[in-house]
C-alpha cells in the first residue's frame, strides 16, 4: 500500500513537469527486482508508459497455426550491403568506427539461421536521422543509421558502424539515454519476435535510465550490454564488440520442422 | 535458460522498421484484397500515433507461407508477413488477402504483434475472423474480453481496434516458452 500511494505521488508531480532525476532514481529504487527477467510493462518511472500498458494479466495460450512459424526472409529482402552502415552515403561518418556481431540462438542453444536483423541507431553525436528529433547535436549528412542483415548458418550476425552517443530526452529534467542500438530480431516461430536496444559497457547512464531500468533483474538486463572483443579490433581500423543474443524457446517440434 | 529482455521501440523507429509496401501484403488491386485496420488506443482513449503493427498469417486455403520477398514485394508472392506504423490518429491499415484456416475445426486468426514508445516490450494478440466455430481460447474468456480477439466485418475488409489499456483492454497473450 505504502509503494502504492508514494507511486500516486510521483505522478502528480510529473504533470507539473518538475520531475527531476533525484526523484527518478527513487522511483527506481522501490521498484528494484519486482519484475521477472523481462521489462515490467507497468514502469512509472518510464513516464510514456503509464497510459500504455495493460492492466490485465496476459493469457497463457498453446500456439497454433503460424504462431508456430516465422516469416521468411532472403535474398530478395536485404542486400549485403545493408549490414555496413558506415557506406550508405557519399563520404566517411563521423565518429568512432565499430564492428557489432554475435550469434543468435534459441531457448534450446540452437542457432537461428537465415533469419533478419535490423537495427537503428543515432549518430556519434546522439543525433538521430529523425524529424522528431530535437536533440542540438548535429546530423551528419554521412550517417543515416538504420541497416539490416540475414544471419548465416551458423546465427551469426554482423554490423559495421559508428559508434552512437548518448542523447537527452524528456522523461524528466536532464534525461539522458545511454548509448545504445536498436535491435529487431525474429526466432524460427513467432512468438520469438523481439526488439530490445544493446548497450555498451559501462556505461555511467545504466543506473539513471528508466527504460534501461524497467527491467528490474539486473543479470536479465545484463544481457543487454555488449561486450569489447579485441579479437574483433582491427588495427588502425575499427573497434570490436560482440553481442551474442538468446531468444526463447520454440514450440514447434523435431517433426514439424521436416 | 533465460533469455533477452525487449525493450521499447522508442519515439524513432521510423528510422529502422517501417519501409515502402509494408502494409501491402497484396496490391490493394488484387481481386481478393481486403482492409485490415483499426486504430490503437490508450488509457485515456487517445490514438496513438507511434506504434508499429506486424501481421503474420496463413494464406486464404490455410497454408503457412513459406516465400520470402516481404521488402521487395513482387506482388505475386504472397509472403503472409506485413508491417505497419500507425498515423496521427492512431490508426494502421492493411492489404491483405482473409487467410484460412490452418487445422481443421479452428476458427482462422491472423497473428498481430503490437510495438509502440511507452510500450516497454512487444504485445502478441490474435485478431479472429467472426465466426461460429468453437474456440478454446474465445469460449474461455467473458464475452467482453472475447470480443476484443475478434475483427470486425466490413464492407471491404475487416476492424480490428486494438486497446493498450482500460475499457476494452485487449486480450494479450503469452506463451508457455516465455513463461517467467
Ligand atoms: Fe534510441
Amino acid at each position: 500500500m505504502e509503494a502504492k500511494y508514494r507511486l500516486a505521488t510521483f505522478a502528480w508531480s510529473s504533470v507539473a513537469n518538475v520531475t527531476t532525476q533525484a526523484d527518478i532514481n527513487r522511483e527506481i529504487d522501490q521498484l528494484r527486482g519486482s519484475g521477472g527477467p523481462q521489462p515490467r510493462l507497468d514502469y512509472p518511472p518510464y513516464r510514456s508508459s503509464v497510459l500504455r500498458h495493460p492492466t490485465r494479466d496476459r493469457q497463457l495460450v498453446d500456439p497454433e497455426g503460424v504462431e508456430l512459424w516465422a516469416p521468411c526472409f532472403g535474398a530478395a529482402d536485404v542486400d549485403d550491403a545493408e549490414a555496413d552502415l558506415t557506406i550508405q552515403r557519399a563520404g566517411e561518418p563521423l565518429g568512432e568506427r565499430m564492428v557489432v556481431t554475435g550469434r543468435i540462438t534459441d531457448g534450446d542453444g540452437r542457432p537461428v539461421r537465415d533469419q533478419l536483423v535490423e537495427i537503428w541507431q543515432a549518430n556519434a553525436s546522439g543525433r538521430y536521422w529523425h524529424q522528431r528529433d530535437q536533440h542540438p547535436a548535429p546530423l551528419d549528412p554521412n550517417f543515416v543509421g538504420a541497416g539490416r542483415c540475414l544471419t548465416g548458418a551458423d546465427g551469426v550476425y554482423s554490423f559495421q558502424t559508428i559508434k552512437p552517443g548518448a542523447y537527452p530526452w524528456r522523461n524528466h529534467v536532464n534525461a539522458w539515454r545511454p548509448a545504445h542500438i536498436h535491435f529487431s530480431l525474429f526466432g524460427t516461430d513467432f512468438t520469438q519476435r523481439l526488439v530490445t536496444q544493446m548497450y555498451f559497457p559501462g556505461d555511467p547512464l545504466f543506473d539513471l535510465d528508466p527504460i534501461y531500468q524497467s527491467i528490474t533483474d539486473p543479470k536479465a538486463r545484463e544481457m543487454l550490454v555488449a561486450s569489447y572483443d579485441h579479437e574483433l579490433t582491427t588495427p588502425e581500423y575499427r573497434l570490436g564488440y560482440r553481442w551474442d543474443i538468446v531468444l526463447s524457446g520454440t514450440h514447434r517440434t523435431p517433426l514439424e520442422e521436416q | 535458460m533465460t533469455f533477452a529482455p525487449g525493450q521499447t521501440v522508442g519515439p524513432f523507429f521510423h528510422l529502422g522498421l517501417p519501409f515502402e509496401g509494408g502494409n501491402l501484403l497484396v496490391p490493394t488491386a488484387h481481386p481478393d484484397a481486403v482492409r485490415l485496420h483499426g486504430r490503437v488506443f490508450d488509457g485515456e482513449g487517445a490514438g496513438v500515433p507511434d506504434s508499429v503493427i506486424e501481421i503474420w498469417q496463413a494464406d486464404p486455403s490455410g497454408r503457412v507461407p513459406r516465400g520470402t520477398g516481404s521488402f521487395h514485394r513482387d506482388g505475386f508472392t504472397f509472403t503472409g508477413w506485413g508491417r505497419a506504423q500507425t498515423d496521427g490518429d492512431g490508426h494502421y491499415w492493411f492489404s491483405t488477402l482473409i487467410p484460412g484456416v490452418t487445422e481443421p475445426g479452428r476458427r482462422p486468426f491472423i497473428a498481430v504483434t503490437v510495438f509502440a514508445r511507452g510500450l516497454t516490450d512487444r504485445l502478441f494478440t490474435r485478431a479472429y475472423l467472426p465466426g461460429d466455430e468453437p474456440e478454446a481460447l474465445l469460449d474461455g474468456l467473458e464475452p467482453g474480453r472475447r470480443d476484443t480477439l475478434i475483427a470486425t466485418r466490413e464492407e471491404r475488409g475487416l476492424l480490428f481496434d486494438i486497446h493498450l489499456q482500460g475499457e476494452g483492454e485487449t486480450v494479450f497473450l503469452s506463451y508457455p516458452r516465455q513463461a517467467r
